[in-house]
């Protein structure tokens, strides 16, 4: 076990991965001279040389649809997006191809990329750069999307998701790159997608939330806990798809109270279908209305002190505890 | 490069024995007949959506296919019959999969704009114009990286040159030495845009320059000069990893798809002459004649046993089941489709 931040546990899971199996390789713009535009590649060039780290230029819709074309030969490359805000420049090839060619060929063909890199707001950087497409990616069968929001997590589910033969979607979060945690050292450490972590225990409500949400979610809690005497279960679903849909229904069943926690526009999020799974599957263990925080509802605003109201961020996680708790 | 440094290959089409010329006219026939009676299945209400002909492009992928070696892969467009023929697919499977069949080459899940034959190093068959282009540089990559001798031939149309995912492709093939070859079929419409109405500059091929590829044109109706051009560029691409553009000069009998009337853009002449003049199956005929290689009584039997295999195709696919309801989610997740060696927990599906 070390104490390492998010950024190194990304870090560490590509560097074992690609020591492990000679067909990963790492493509993307800055990651290889430049050590990543976030640092998270730091070191590899010179470690592993340039053909498994892979300088590209500016040509998103290329790069990425080039991986999706040698992984159906059996490469296996790790495809950063600077931002993930710049897929939509390679909708075509992620949502298109990557998705749809193993579908479309009768299963004769499979797609075993990763495509990665930081998905969030908070960092005053407008409505270009701050997307979090998470519900959009998961819209697409055959697609499969994973969002770490501790170290641990972001090693164990990147060694996993490189691993795996479908086409996996890891959204970081440039804001948790420095946050340190507990992670195993071990080269086979691996988390599962679709495994959802309770990150905290507790019995008058739960929040489902994931990434960046869940640490507001656990202050939240904490807080909540101290001032108001009642326990708060905070649900991790970590993978959006799979989803670990029963380690949800398992904590509703025991709190009755459920609060969604995302930083997704409100239309048609993950929280829109997580509602609707949980009403669907567990009407009669429901004592009140879900209730959710998301991200208000408007492109991305550049003001910094406003976009930290804009976003899910601790008093409003509380606030809104309080009223579900009330409910 | 210089045209003095390319390879010589008057050679690739001297050096074919009899009975492989024949093959290349077999193909060409087995193409025609397939379309024409695929044709007549649309017509019947058999098949749904859309159907692209590829009739008088037959030269090109036959041409293109018959110079395939272990490495190297083709990728096109939804006009995809005529290379899934060419690199060697069953017709029976390719026509149950117009039909929608559970026996066809996609399990009745791609349709005619998705064929796909890993194991003939075909993929595919892509709907979207110009999309298929950087997979297409992805397979030259995936030969390089994994060190073997061999090229990928990414096919398009004169419509996709204009799209930014195929420049985005040049440049990175040119820029990382990738063994692909562009291979635009200029059957001069794209639907109904007529190339000077989609297209600026002098040519399409001469695009090439702007990126410091190697670019070359040539007419689609003679087998012998696609090969003698294409076998150029895939030497190129295979011996020195360079990429090049190939613009072949060709033409559609038929309207964009078969639901295209074919009455706005281009004239009945136009179309006649090109039958009348540069048809790639009666050029070829005539030259086996010269040659003494095909007599008529050949290829009459060639002809007749191109309109038969179509048929047994058609009722192939005619007798084949459907798919059922069941089958919508397979073929998905590899994960899925391999519950034993599934590592992921939690739900896949949501319906
Ligand atoms: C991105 C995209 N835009 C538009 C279409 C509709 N469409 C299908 S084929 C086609 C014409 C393409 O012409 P060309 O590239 O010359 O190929 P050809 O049909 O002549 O083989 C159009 C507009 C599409 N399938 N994809
Ligand atoms: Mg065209």
């Amino acid at each position: 076990m070390s104490v390492i931040t998010y950024r190194e546990a990304v870090r560490a899971a590509l560097s074992e991965e690609i020591e492990r199996d000679k067909n990963v390789v790492l493509m993307g713009e800055e990651v290889a001279q430049f050590d990543g535009a976030y640092k998270v590649s730091e070191g590899l060039l010179e470690k592993f040389g340039p053909e498994r780290i892979v300088d590209t230029p500016i040509t998103e819709a290329g790069f990425i649809g080039c991986g999706i074309g040698a992984s159906m030969l059996g490469v296996r490359p790790v495809m950063e997006l600077m931002f993930w805000s710049f897929y939509s420049v390679a909708f075509d090839q992620i949502l298109n191809n990557a998705a749809n060619v193993r579908y479309m060929s009768g299963g004769l063909i499979n797609c075993p990329i990763v495509i990665r890199g930081p998905a969030n707001g908070g960092t005053n950087v407008g409505a270009t750069h701050s997307h979090t497409p998470e519900n959009v990616l998961a819209n697409h069968p055959g697609i499969k999307v994973v969002v770490p929001a501790t170290a641990a997590d972001a090693k164990g589910l990147l060694k996993s998701a490189i691993r795996d033969n479908d086409p996996v979607m890891y959204l970081e979060n440039t804001i948790l790159y420095g946050e340190k945690g507990e992670v195993p050292d071990d080269e086979d450490f691996l988390i599962p997608l679709g495994l959802a972590d309770v990150k905290r225990e507790g019995t008058d409500l739960t929040i489902v939330t994931y990434g960046r949400c869940v640490l507001h979610s656990l202050a939240a809690a904490d807080q909540i806990a101290k001032e108001d005497g009642k326990s708060i279960e905070v649900v991790d679903l970590r993978s959006i798809r799979p989803l670990d849909i029963d380690t949800v229904l398992a904590s509703v069943a025991k709190t009755h109270r459920v609060l969604i926690v995302e930083e997704q526009k409100p239309f048609a999020s993950v929280g829109t279908q997580l509602s609707f799974m949980i009403q669907e599957e567990s009407f009669d263990e429901l004592d009140a209305p879900i209730t959710r925080v998301t991200t208000i509802d408007a492109p991305a605003i550049y003001s910094p002190p406003v976009e930290t109201e804009q976003l899910p961020n601790i008093g409003r996680v509380v606030i809104a505890a309080r009223a579900a708790l009330k409910a | 490069m210089s045209k003095d440094t390319l390879p010589n290959t008057a050679e690739i089409n001297a050096s074919l024995s009899s009975e492989e010329k024949i093959e290349l006219y077999r193909q060409m026939m087995r193409i025609r007949r397939f379309e024409e009676r695929s044709l007549r299945a649309y017509q019947g209400k058999k098949i749904g959506g859309f159907l692209h002909l590829y009739i008088g492009q037959e030269a090109v992928a036959v041409g293109a296919c018959s110079l395939m070696g272990e490495h190297d892969h083709v990728i096109t467009a939804y006009r995809d019959h005529g290379h899934a023929i060419a690199v060697g697919m069953d017709t029976k499977p390719l026509m149950a999969e117009l039909y929608g069949k559970s026996t066809g080459c996609s399990k009745g899940k791609g349709g005619s704009m998705h064929y796909f034959d890993p194991s003939n190093n075909y993929w595919g068959g892509h709907g979207i114009v110009g999309g298929q282009i950087p997979l297409g540089v992805g397979l030259a990559y995936g030969v390089k990286y994994q060190g073997n001798k061999g090229a990928s031939m990414a096919f398009m149309g004169d419509g996709a040159v204009n799209q930014g995912a195929v420049h985005e492709s040049m440049n990175l093939a040119a820029l990382w030495d990738l063994p692909c070859v562009f291979v635009i079929e200029n059957n001069r419409y794209s639907m109904g845009t007529s190339q000077v109405r989609s297209t600026a500059g002098p040519g399409i091929a001469e695009r090439a320059e702007g990126y410091g590829m190697h670019w070359e044109k040539c007419f689609g109706h003679d087998v012998y000069e696609v090969r003698e051009t294409l076998h150029k560029a895939l030497t190129l691409a295979r011996e020195d990893h360079k990429p090049s553009v190939v613009e072949i000069d060709t033409y559609r009998y038929r309207g964009h798809s078969v639901a295209d009337p074919d009455k706005t853009y281009r004239t009945r002449e136009e179309i006649d002459a090109y039958r009348k003049n540069k048809d790639p199956l009666i050029i070829f005929q005539k030259t086996l004649g010269d040659e003494g290689v095909m007599s008529d009584e050949l290829q009459k039997e060639i002809d007749q046993a191109a309109r038969k295999e179509a048929d047994i195709a058609a009722d192939f696919a005619e007798a084949s089941p459907y798919p059922t309801p069941d089958d919508i989610q397979d073929d998905v997740y590899w994960e899925a489709d391999n519950p034993d060696q599934r590592k992921s927990q939690g739900r896949l599906f949501f319906s």
